[in-house]
């Protein structure tokens, strides 16, 4: 019998061992080579448009770039006057609102609030022509094809004249270059937004123009060198890709595992984690890693001149922290997100919603999702916090006439009333306004999906695993080992360990006190 | 008269001391995970746990296996029988340097007392763990994709049990420990588990199998 167990003993022990060894799997190198070789091709251009006889002529205004442009891609035109770039706004279906046009147009955020009143700055970045006269929205030659598509890096918008860009630019040179968006051409609107660099994002820097392994491991100079529309594929001018500042909608989002599979990693035990965690809320365990972002905004305090003139105030590193203009700011880098969990679906503040509860922070993009949710995963977030001005009579949000070419048009920027800029940006937007003006704290969530850090620096188990100071802290409503006990249960435990201990030392006691006696009395009695 | 008598055999013994062995180490690293210090790292911490915990199951399949081709497991059948008297034993009797009330023989290793702690750890507080711990092990956090009633909710429920089974396996290794030291000597039974062989008493077991004839 002993030798059957004996030997079943070893079979089985030869059977583990072998089950164990073969059935080791490297599939992440061989994934991960295989888009290495795929992304390491350069894609080389299948024209030279330097050679086309239609752009040699010498360009007097954009627009003649842009109608050059439509002779030969005769159709793009129509894709672009599709397109959430063009239009600033789209159809989205939000939670219990419906299906509403959601954009730029409408949406509100708690930086410089909104685009209503203040097109002809917000112009920078729209990729338009003539916001500054009447923009028409059907005319294809308004189409600036060259901010997406110049490839010599030379070509950029004008401050302040509806979309145009510097008078003093090559425009012949900049026709006859042109190509696939690099990083550059995104990133000069998208690591501005908001107004300067990464104001808004947190996760979309200057940094980014050349970044470094350490800042992005896809997007390294050095490295994979992948550009934006690498992973923001995109199709007849529909670009992949969801912000959720202003969407809604769990559709034609970018996600890791388009490229890597949702079972990335060797250990079984990590990717049983993708079930519930985003692959950026390890993989990005710090953002806004060179360049500080914004992280509050109080509108309240704009409006104090020195000898009545503006003024500005900066920290350290050159970010202003008071602008009369736009109030006091606090900045920070290096940053360490803060976790929600996240369905993909959000909702959204929009013009002239009724604010329901007043004493508490207004979220101006609630992100949906909880730990029941089998859609939700966490994400990392960075929250923008601000005390921005409402009227508390409509208890609606007030959207301010901020900018204008000069004083005396109740602009803020130029004359420093919040009044008479609420009432002109209320009534250009077509709001009801009582004439008051107060401050409401508002919280605006930007998930955080750039500067991926590499394996090696990603978040380690006891980050989030740990009773102190864990990274999802804030998130409450699951049992996560290492971090979660009951306190009931080990109270009861650790008594039912001290009585024990206590039961033994009195009988020990016992023992050993009636021993030496017995000893005693034996010896007595011999 | 006292013989030595082959108590323990080796799976036995070998099953007795890799339990031991697993049990203090399932411990160890089990309370690191539940947060109570740092050794290993919480990682590591639970690599080890899962292949422990894997080995304790596999052993536990063999010991089953071995009580029932052995008809050990007989031994574990609780009984009334002197019950009260072992307890008095215990409590009273042990220092008064009173006799044991139930004689060892190899048919009868365990005395009432002992009968009915292994049985409950047996069929109440090891399955308890065992089963907590393959919950723990197999959870898998609500997901769409996966047939709904696979899921389970909440791991809270489950990691609580097995929180308070380990707590439980503690007090019981620690009386466990204190318990072996009331043989003939300090050292007895400590000795029969380690070599197997232990001085009992010849007659009684002699008495014994008569009587059962």
């Amino acid at each position: 019998m002993k030798k059957i167990v004996g030997s079943l003993g070893v079979i089985m022990l030869i059977i583990v061992v072998a089950v164990g060894t073969l059935s080791t799997k490297n599939t992440e190198e061989s994934e991960l080579s295989k888009l290495k070789n795929r992304f390491e091709k350069k894609e080389i251009s299948s024209v030279d448009h330097s050679k086309f006889s239609q752009l040699q002529k010498d360009f007097k205004s954009p627009r003649e770039v842009t109608e050059e442009c439509i002779t030969c891609h005769n159709k793009r035109h129509e894709e672009v006057m599709q397109s959430n770039h063009w239009n600033w706004e789209r159809e989205e279906y939000i939670e219990g609102r419906g299906i509403v046009s959601i954009g730029k147009k409408n949406a509100m955020n708690n930086f410089c609030i909104g685009t209503q009143g203040n097109e002809k700055s917000c112009a920078k970045c729209h990729i338009g022509y003539g916001m500054n006269e009447g923009f028409s929205f059907t005319d294809a030659n308004n189409i600036d094809c060259l901010i997406c598509h110049d490839n010599t890096e030379t070509y950029a918008k004008a401050p302040n004249m509806g979309g145009a860009p510097l008078p003093t630019l090559d425009l012949n040179d900049i026709a006859q270059h042109v190509g696939k968006p690099q990083r550059t051409n995104c990133g000069v609107c998208h690591f501005y937004g908001g107004g300067g660099d990464n104001v808004k994002h947190g996760d979309l820097s200057s940094d980014m123009f050349y970044p470094d392994a350490d800042m992005d491991i896809h997007m390294a100079a050095d490295g994979m060198d992948l550009q934006c529309v690498d992973c923001h594929e995109t199709n007849q001018h529909t670009i992949a890709g969801k912000m959720y500042s202003l969407s809604s909608m769990n559709h034609n989002r970018v996600f890791c595992d388009d490229c890597h599979s949702s079972t990335p990693h060797e250990k079984e035990i990590l990717n049983e984690h993708t079930l519930k965690v985003a692959c950026q809320t390890c993989h990005i365990p710090i953002y806004s890693k060179g360049k500080s972002t914004k992280m509050r905004w109080d509108w309240s305090t704009a409006g104090k001149l020195k000898n009545g003139e503006p003024y500005h105030e900066e920290d350290s590193l050159g970010n202003h922290t008071y602008l009369s203009i736009k109030g006091s700011f606090v900045w920070d880098r290096k940053l360490v997100p803060e976790y929600q969990w996240f369905n993909g679906t959000a909702s959204h503040y929009l013009e002239g919603d009724t604010i329901s509860d007043t004493t508490k922070p207004l979220v101006m993009n609630e992100l949906h999702g909880s730990y029941s949710d089998s859609e939700s995963k966490i994400i990392p977030v960075k929250v923008h916090r601000a005390n921005q001005p409402y009227d508390p009579v409509n208890k609606i949000l007030i959207q301010p006439k901020l900018y204008a070419d000069k004083k005396g048009e109740g602009a803020f920027w130029k004359d420093f009333n919040w009044q008479i800029a609420s009432e002109k940006g209320m009534d250009e937007a077509g709001l009801p306004f009582s004439g008051q003006v107060d401050f409401i704290q508002t919280e605006m969530n930007w998930p955080i999906n750039h500067m991926v850090s590499s394996a090696e620096n990603s978040l380690q188990c006891s980050d989030c695993h740990t009773r102190d100071n864990s990274r999802l802290a804030d998130l409450n409503d699951f049992y996560m080992p290492g971090r979660d006990y009951s306190a009931y249960v080990d109270i009861l435990g650790a008594w039912n360990i001290l009585l024990a201990i206590i039961g033994i030392v009195i009988h020990g006691s016992f023992r050993i006190i009636t021993a030496k006696k017995n000893k005693n009395g034996i010896s007595d009695n011999d | 008269m006292t013989k030595k008598v082959y108590v323990y055999r080796s799976f036995e013994r070998f099953w007795h001391w890799l339990q031991a062995i697993l049990i203090l180490f399932l411990a160890f690293t089990g309370f690191e995970i539940h947060g109570e210090y740092k050794f290993f790292g919480f990682e590591e911490a639970v690599a080890y746990h899962n292949i422990a915990s894997y080995m304790f199951i596999t052993l536990i399949v063999f010991a089953i296996f071995w009580h029932f081709t052995t008809g050990e497991w007989k031994q574990y059948i609780p009984t009334y029988k002197n019950l009260t008297a072992q307890m008095q034993y215990y409590l009273w009797g042990m220092f008064k340097n009173a006799p044991h009330p139930t004689k060892k023989t190899v048919l009868r290793k365990l005395n009432p007392m002992q009968k009915l702690t292994y049985f409950g750890l047996k069929v109440l507080v090891i399955p308890v763990m065992v089963t907590s711990g393959i919950l723990y092990m197999l959870y898998r956090y609500p997901q769409s994709h996966e047939i709904k009633y696979l899921n389970i909710d909440s791991l809270e429920i489950i990691a609580l049990i097995h929180t308070f089974a380990a707590f439980f396996l503690i007090s019981f290794v620690i009386v466990h420990l204190y318990l072996i030291t009331t043989g003939e000597k300090i050292t007895t039974n400590l000795k029969a588990m380690l070599t197997g062989y232990e001085e009992l008493e010849e007659d009684e077991d002699k008495e014994l199998k008569k009587g059962k004839k």
